[in-house]
């Protein structure tokens, strides 16, 4: 009942807010869904030695479909992993819900935004709550409904329509593999509830059924077709285009769904799956080539963007990356580690965005801003420490969690792996570069917006900037605090049978560092790998520092003395392009060419060839039906008919 | 006829009484038409509490037919009625549908009498076809239909009219004249036109050539191409759909909603009802050919789907596109493919319902169907673009409403018969989602440009009521899917029993072993 009321009273709010405005009153729609969140970010708290104790109690609610063997409950599944997900949820949710109330307080359409809020909330407890893969699959395309709506709240502007649109349309294309997955998922084990499907996974080792056409491993297949799912939602490489233009939607939206909650459903999804990851070291490898290559790919587009969304939008894709390839070599717990931590220094660097884009009246291109510092000194404040715990700056939250991510790739002692932290100490460092070049340009240096901008600038009010000081404090405190529980000495005890470890993994690790798993070989890393990401972390720092506080003009020389790969990033990389021209535009031809060809000309032209003979006869019949004895004429044929069949009948 | 046996039958001909009743009448002066509206829709609601009653009393978990009505009828021909799990859901679509149409059609005004009578004989018809345990009375019933939709397109329709209703007649009148020949020989070799006995006759399968071809199941490979060829064009399947798009388009928006509700599903259901069942050994061998149509139809409609500018045609296609998940879930023979089958159908009959319904909402008041003429509707109507955001998304199959369920179980079944299949239908689930949202975006998001919009009024109460229940079924059997798959599973159930006692055990994945691995769970960082 606590725990189904967690996940029900974010719906009652949506409901309250979305078609209970007219008599509510237009405060009311906010202050309920706002304060419903709050109540339930708080029972999330206390809620959570509840879950760890629960260790995979299922609490049903009723029946959703059955059919033959397939059955399928709606209901809650407690354990340690639900329990750590409700939280961030909630408490990232209350947040936005407390600061949208500022930060939309000059939108006409407050109502439908909290509805919005709240009904994405309730979907994306309903994902992280699922015992089975259909209501899993439900709140998976719940948070896409909700995020589609929401990307594109802005109906009237045309850039938000077509980004909500490309949002939901990229998001399908994941949906497609996972909903194979499901397919496979039952079609093998004859079940779509965890625990059936657990229990039965170490029996399928080795063996393979004809998929296609070919004779696949059943666990690696499944494997890759669920994380296909996890690509789209977490705008993994090549499924990454939506996020960016998702930065359409209204700012406390990006860092609820697109930063903190949603986005990270993918690498939910991974960890969930563990005892099936386990055993599927192919499409382990490949999480962790994707992940590893989307950390690297995000990272370089986002040294070079404008706008101040989009960086922070390819750093959310980027840190993504990092949380999926250490899940890929087997450390769920550092992948969730890193979830959790990003959630708060992410949501408070959006925030972060948000209030300055407030302050500069709905300004985001960082070349038109500048010397905002002392301005705006508390967002000020605020957005340095988000970005120190981004960028791995120890003590915040980010040192321990990205460290850990670096080391257990560096554990796992495979190519993969060393693929993974090869690339992950590149990235660490690109990543301090772009979040310091976004901070020197944005509140350093001149004021390059327009005069009025500045004239009128303005802090945000309490309601914003108190919200933003939870984050803040998680963002500092995170890392340390829960380093124990999620990762260290504690974890066992902590994530329960939740996450599994197969004894055939740890064995290979065994010989190296006589530990059981990856997250524990890597705290016996060697110094150098320990202090690589920080160096690194350093390095980007001072190179932001020089090239945008001490010389300002290095950059530009940089820009135009490489402007084949200045172009390259700036344009992504053209997935864009590349898409369009072999996606949108030869199924847009292909549907025309059916349409008018096949329906038109092939199969229409060979009806109307066939009746050409037929038709003038039965126009003359028509002129009487229109005469006003159609129903005399109907009954006659009714009667006909009848007397048709009889004699037919008869006569055979 | 017992008193159960009544009650059915005064569900199927009470629309008809009331449908002559109503030409009696006349409609001339505008009382009278008022009167003939609230007579229809009286008529109608009755027709569909009658029909609550009868489900009241219908027993899911018993197999055979009930309300059964078995009585001599003309020239050894014979009278019989009844209903079993799979044809109870579709009586009660088509009573339950019925009073939404009469409501949708409270603005006509032209010849109102006859427009709402011919409606309400169509109903009686198409309840016929489902409750017809008669091999020449379901014929009866099956083609009569025609005749009132042909007459609604013919006489109401738009400007294309002419032809639109012979396409529609033509197309399916050739493809059922093949079906009454296979019936005569059923009859013929028999001795019976008695359904249920005719369920339970196995028709014979022994190979034979003719002109050199082989045919290889016999005289079941035959008989089911020829119910095929009417219940395709019915469906209709790709590539005999042509003419549902243009019937569609000139049909008026009552006229559409009865055509997408519920006579889209006769054919699925004569699938049910004879292919599968009589003849089992054909739809074994030819599911593959099946399979192919239904994914084609899938993928090559939905594509056509997504250039379309007219409103009708889009949602038009985008029907055939999901009948082929019926199909597809119909001949994967598996409990979940035909469950689906059978959901989605009635599923389909909400939303595409609703669909229709929504696009009569602003065509009668802009009078025009192109989606370019729109745009911005949210600002002007936004209870209008609630509910139509609400059909836009389970028409995509969003889980939680109804168009999920469907979907994801004819899926599921088709994954376990063939998995290309299942894989190429999958990219369905992304196609829709193109055409969907890019018909919604155009029509109700972004600003109004075309001056005609910016007095545009929002649903009226009418219009409310009217696609209220259609709301409110394509949520909650969206979230609460056993409440219908249980009515009609275990008739399902026992169809495919006797399927695969004629054809052998399902073809299920076939999975090899592999060794298996050590099961020693260890949680994490488990000691030091």
């Amino acid at each position: 009942m606590y725990y189904s009321l967690i996940v029900l009273l974010p719906l009652l709010g949506a409901l309250i807010a979305g078609f209970g405005s007219r008599w509510t009153g237009e405060r009311m729609a906010q202050i309920i869904p706002s304060a419903i969140l709050v109540l339930v970010a708080i029972m999330s708290w206390a809620g959570l030695p509840g879950a760890i104790e629960a260790d995979g109690e299922f609490i049903p609610w009723f029946r959703w479909m059955e059919s033959g063997l397939l059955a399928v409950d709606w209901g809650i599944r407690l354990d340690t992993l639900t329990g750590v997900m409700l939280i961030v949820v909630t408490t990232v949710s209350a947040i936005v819900h407390v600061y949208s109330m500022g930060y939309m307080s000059h939108d006409p359409s407050k109502p439908r935004f909290f509805a919005y809020l709240s009904l994405f909330t309730f979907a994306m407890l309903m994902l992280v709550t699922a015992n089975n893969f259909v209501q899993m699959f439900f709140g998976w395309e719940g948070v896409g409904l909700a995020s589609y709506l929401l990307i594109g709240f802005w109906h009237h502007k045309d850039s938000a329509n077509a980004a909500s649109m490309k949002a939901f349309i990229v998001n399908r294309v994941g949906d497609f593999g996972f909903a194979l997955g499901i397919f496979g998922v039952f079609a093998i084990f004859g079940s779509l509830d965890f625990d059936v499907v657990f229990e039965q996974i170490p029996g399928m080792v080795g063996a393979t059924f004809s998929f296609l056409g070919y004779e696949m491993g059943v666990l690696n297949t499944i494997g890759f077709l669920l994380f296909v799912g996890a690509m789209g939602k977490s705008a993994q490489f090549f499924l990454h285009t939506w996020l960016p233009d998702a930065m359409e939607g209204p700012t406390p939206v990006s860092a609820l769904i697109h930063a903190a909650t949603m986005v990270t459903a993918g690498v939910f999804l991974v960890c969930r799956m563990s005892h099936l990851y386990e055993y599927a070291p192919a499409a382990s490898t490949f999480i962790t080539y994707i992940g590893a290559t989307t950390a690297l790919f995000a990272a370089t587009v986002g040294l070079v963007q404008n706008d101040i969304k989009r960086i922070v939008a390819y750093s959310t894709c980027s840190q993504l990356g990092y949380m999926f390839f250490a899940a890929g070599v087997g450390a769920y717990e550092a992948a969730m580690f890193h979830l959790f931590t990003h959630a708060f220094f992410k949501a408070l660097l959006f925030l972060g965005c948000g209030s300055v884009i407030h302050a500069m009246q709905d300004e985001q291109d960082i070349r038109r801003m500048g010397g905002l510092w002392n301005l705006i000194v508390p967002t000020y404040i605020l957005m340095i420490v988000g970005t120190m715990a981004l960028t791995g700056v120890p003590p915040f939250a980010g040192f321990f969690s990205k460290d850990m991510v670096i080391e257990v790739a560096h554990a796992a002692h495979s190519t993969a792996g060393t693929y993974a932290f090869a690339l992950g100490i590149l990235v660490a460092a690109m990543t301090a570069f772009y979040s310091w070049r976004l901070i020197f340009k944005v509140f350093h240096g001149p004021r390059n917006g327009e005069p009025q901008a500045y004239a009128h600038i303005h802090e945000s009010p309490p309601v914003m900037l108190i919200p933003m000081a939870v984050l803040f404090l998680g963002s500092i405190i995170a890392g340390a605090v829960f380093y124990s529980m999620f990762v260290g000495d504690g974890a066992h005890d902590f994530w329960g049978h939740s996450i599994y470890h197969a004894k055939e993994n740890y064995v290979l690790i065994e010989k190296y560092y006589e530990m059981h798993n990856v997250v524990h070989a890597a705290h016996y890393s060697p110094l150098w790998v320990k202090s690589m990401p920080f160096f690194a972390m350093l390095a980007g720092t001072m190179l932001a520092f020089y090239m945008y506080i001490l010389h300002p003009g290095v950059a530009d020389r940089a820009r135009r003395a490489n402007p084949g790969v200045y172009q390259f990033l700036l344009n992504k990389w053209y997935f864009d392009e590349l898409y369009q021209t072999i996606f949108v535009r030869p199924a847009m031809a292909l549907g025309n060419f059916f349409w008018k060809k096949g329906d038109g000309k092939t199969i229409d032209g060979a009806i109307d060839g066939l009746s050409m003979g037929i038709i003038p006869a039965v126009t003359s019949l028509y002129s009487r039906v229109q005469s006003g004895y159609m129903f005399h004429y109907a009954l006659a044929m009714f009667v006909g008919v009848a007397a048709l069949v009889s004699f037919a009948v008869m006569g055979g | 006829m017992n008193s159960e046996g009544f009650l059915l039958n005064l569900i199927l001909w009470l629309p008809l009484f009331g449908g002559l009743v109503l030409l009696w009448m006349g409609g001339g002066r505008e009382a009278e038409r008022m009167a003939a509206r609230r007579w229809s829709l009286g008529i109608t609601v009755v027709t569909f509490l009658l029909s609550l009653v009868l489900f009241l009393g219908f027993e899911p978990t018993a197999t055979g037919f009930q309300f059964v009505t078995d009585i001599d009828w003309l020239a050894g021909l014979k009278y019989k009625l009844g209903v079993d799990g799979i044809s109870i859901l579709f009586v009660l679509l088509t009573t339950g549908i019925m009073p939404l149409v009469i409501l949708a059609s409270w603005d006509v005004d032209k010849r109102v009498a006859q427009y709402l009578a011919a409606f309400l004989i169509l109903e009686t018809l198409m309840i016929g076809v489902f409750v017809s345990l008669d091999l020449f009375l379901f014929y009866l019933f099956f083609e009569a239909g025609l005749i009132p939709m042909f007459i609604i397109i013919g006489v109401w329709g738009g400007g294309r009219r002419v032809y639109a209703s012979f396409k529609f007649f033509l197309y399916t009148l050739l493809g059922s004249i093949l079906m009454l020949i296979a019936m005569l020989w059923m009859a013929n070799h028999t001795g019976t036109t008695d359904i249920e006995a005719l369920l339970d006759w196995r028709f014979p399968s022994e190979p034979f050539e003719v002109m050199g071809i082989e045919i290889t199941a016999g005289a079941q490979t035959l008989l089911w191409f020829a119910f095929f060829a009417s219940f395709a064009v019915k469906m209709p399947m790709w590539p005999v759909h042509t003419w549902l798009p243009d019937a569609h388009v000139e049909a008026p928006t009552a006229g559409s909603v009865v055509l997408a509700a519920i006579l889209l599903k006769l054919g699925g259901y004569g699938f049910l009802r004879f292919n599968l069942p009589m003849f089992p050994v054909a739809s074994d061998q030819l599911a593959t050919f099946v399979f192919a149509l239904s994914v084609i139809a899938i993928v090559y409609t939905s594509l056509v789907a997504l250039m379309q500018e007219d409103m009708k045609k889009l949602i038009a296609y985008s029907s055939v596109a999901h009948m082929g998940f019926v199909t597809m879930g119909i001949f994967a023979a598996n409990q979940q493919g035909v469950d689906g089958a059978i959901f989605q159908m009635i599923s389909h009959g909400f939303i595409s319902g609703a669909l229709f319904l929504s696009v009569g909402v602003i065509y009668d008041r802009m009078h025009t169907r192109e989606i370019a003429a729109y745009g911005g509707l949210v600002t002007r109507m936004p209870v209008y673009a609630t509910v139509f955001l609400l059909f836009t998304m389970a028409n995509v199959g969003l889980p939680g409403t109804s168009g999920f369920v469907g979907e994801f179980l004819t899926m599921m079944g088709a994954f376990k018969a063939n998995t290309f299949i299942a894989f190429v239908a999958a990219t369905g689930v992304i196609l829709s989602a193109g055409y969907a949202l890019w018909l919604y975006r155009r029509v109700v998001f972004g600003v109004v440009t075309n001056p005609a919009l910016e007095k545009i009024e929002d649903m009226t109460t009418r219009e409310i009521v009217t696609i209220a229940p259609l709301v409110v079924a394509t949520l909650y059997f969206g979230i609460d899917a056993s409440a219908m798959i249980d009515v009609f599973s275990p008739a399902v159930s026992d169809l495919l029993q006797n399927y695969h006692a004629a054809v052998g055990a399902p073809a299920d994945l076939l999975i090899q072993p592999g060794g298996g691995a050590v099961v020693e769970s260890a949680a994490s960082g488990s000691g030091h």
